[in-house]
């Protein structure tokens, strides 16, 4: 064996790493951009899941935003409390308590409530459908059931009923939002993960149209907004909307509706002395 | 091809020898930054600067260096040290210099460090024996001929989201088949130059 060329050869290739490795040396020194080290620390904390939940592209971009200041501590619905506090001792900020969300589909229209408007044979997604006519169901606003949410779910949190309506595990949603932006009817939402009672309908019609339609849906007769002890609930466009921060979870008003457009479990309400 | 003209050269690196379709070189980046069009594009472009750098790069190593001193059998262990330490070095001096860029196409320059694409392009200019000007165009449009493949195919995924694609062949499956039948389209140009 030609012993000269094996040390050519390991030679000459050690040399142009060496030189490559002193430009590259340099390089970083003189080019070097200062980035906060709070980015890689907040970096570090978060889960690394790079889901967008938090409404920045990835983890990186929530950690630059952070430090920066734009987003909340909290930012990141994934992580929950847990991060947000280590994310706001890094922060050297007291972490604000972060109430664990959860997705909620605000629609019981399922066929004995909700007639169809015509047979949908097409391909099993909601976008699909929704692009015929705004859907088969005869309320424009509610849940088709077929499951493009279900897709796009990375937790497995979200399944489609033996009632043929889209439903949120709780205990596995972690309030990502995927499901929320697929949707095509926006007909599901994030409520805090204690809230009992939920106005189960979407339908921003008038009430008679409404009423038409849909055995269960929320006519906007105001009667839970008069009934209510605290002020909690407001007909906004022609839909009940609960103020999640005001609301006790008395369940008067699921009491009042007089279609059962507001759903509560009453074994669990509480009432005031 | 070491008297090819300039024009035959171009045909030949976007079409004919297309990098991605005929060639199979750079299917990573092909099947992994093809799911949108924007994106695509913008791998494709991170791709054509990376691979245009690196051609002239590597041109003038062999040149001055390993075939001045007979250490040809050297070219891809060489070849791999400075593409890799290019890209690095753009990626840095990117940083400071443009932010803009380095934002567009900063993601995508890691990837392609270690992309077969760029490697085989400059052992390919080395093996057909080109010169300084041919070399250049060659990894020019042979880069640009990568981009057109990884947009069309992206457009085509696009589509492919919403079509009715049958359970078993969902996902990556369908895509593989997609890149088979592009593949086999672009067969079509052999014999043009």
């Amino acid at each position: 064996m030609n012993m000269n060329l094996v040390i050519l050869a390991s030679v000459s290739l050690g040399v142009m790493g060496l030189i490559f490795g002193i430009i590259l040396a340099f390089a970083s020194k003189k080019f070097a951009v200062e980035v906060d080290p709070r980015v890689s620390e907040v970096r570090e904390v978060v889960p690394g899941a790079n889901c967008g939940a938090c409404g920045y592209p990835g983890c990186d971009g929530f950690s630059n935003a952070v430090v920066k200041g734009i987003a909340p501590v909290n930012g990141c619905p994934v992580g929950g409390a847990a991060v947000a506090a280590k994310v706001a001792k890094i922060m050297g900020l007291e972490a604000e308590s972060s109430v664990k969300r959860v997705a909620k589909v605000k629609c019981d229209g399922h066929a004995e409530n909700c007639s169809n408007r015509y047979d949908y044979q097409g391909i099993d997604s909601c976008l699909a459908a929704n692009m015929l006519n705004g859907g088969p169901k005869s309320c424009s606003f509610g849940c088709m059931g077929l499951g493009s949410c279900v897709a796009v779910c990375p937790f497995d949190a979200i399944h489609i009923n033996d009632k043929g309506l889209a439903e949120v595990d709780p205990e596995k949603c972690t309030a990502c939002g995927k499901c929320i932006e697929t949707c095509p009817k926006d007909v599901i939402s994030l409520v805090p993960y204690e809230q009992l009672t939920i106005v189960t309908c979407n339908n921003k019609d008038k009430g008679p149209q409404v009423k038409k339609n849909c055995k269960v849906a929320c006519i906007a007769c105001g009667m839970c907004e008069r009934n209510c002890p605290h002020d909690a609930i407001h007909v906004v466009n022609n839909l009940a909307e609960i103020d999640y921060s005001k609301c006790v979870n008395c369940m008067i008003c699921v009491e009042k509706c007089p279609t059962g457009a507001i759903q509560g479990d009453l074994s669990l309400r509480k009432m005031e002395a | 091809m070491e008297n090819a003209s300039i024009f035959v050269i171009m045909v030949s690196a976007v079409l004919v020898n297309n990098f991605v379709l005929s060639r199979f070189l750079g299917i990573c980046p092909f099947l992994g930054v093809s799911k949108q069009v924007e994106t695509a594009f913008g791998m494709g472009m991170a791709v054509t600067f990376v691979m245009t750098l690196s051609g002239i790069m590597t041109y003038l190593v062999d040149k001055l260096l390993l075939s001045n001193y007979g250490l040809e059998h050297l070219q891809t262990a060489a070849f791999i040290l400075v593409i890799a330490s290019l890209v690095q070095f753009v990626e840095i001096v990117l940083q400071k210099m443009s932010p803009t860029l380095h934002q567009a196409l900063g993601v995508f320059l890691p990837l392609i460090t270690t992309n077969c694409a760029v490697l085989g392009l400059s052992l390919l200019n080395i093996q057909y024996k080109f010169n300084l000007v041919q070399t250049i165009v060659h990894s020019f449009f042979a880069a640009i001929g990568f981009s057109l493949a990884i947009v069309l195919f992206a457009g085509i995924r696009e589509k492919l989201q919403t079509s009715d694609v049958p359970k078993p062949f969902l996902g990556f499956p369908i895509a593989l088949i997609t890149a088979g039948l592009m593949s086999i389209a672009f067969l079509g140009f052999t014999g043009l130059v």
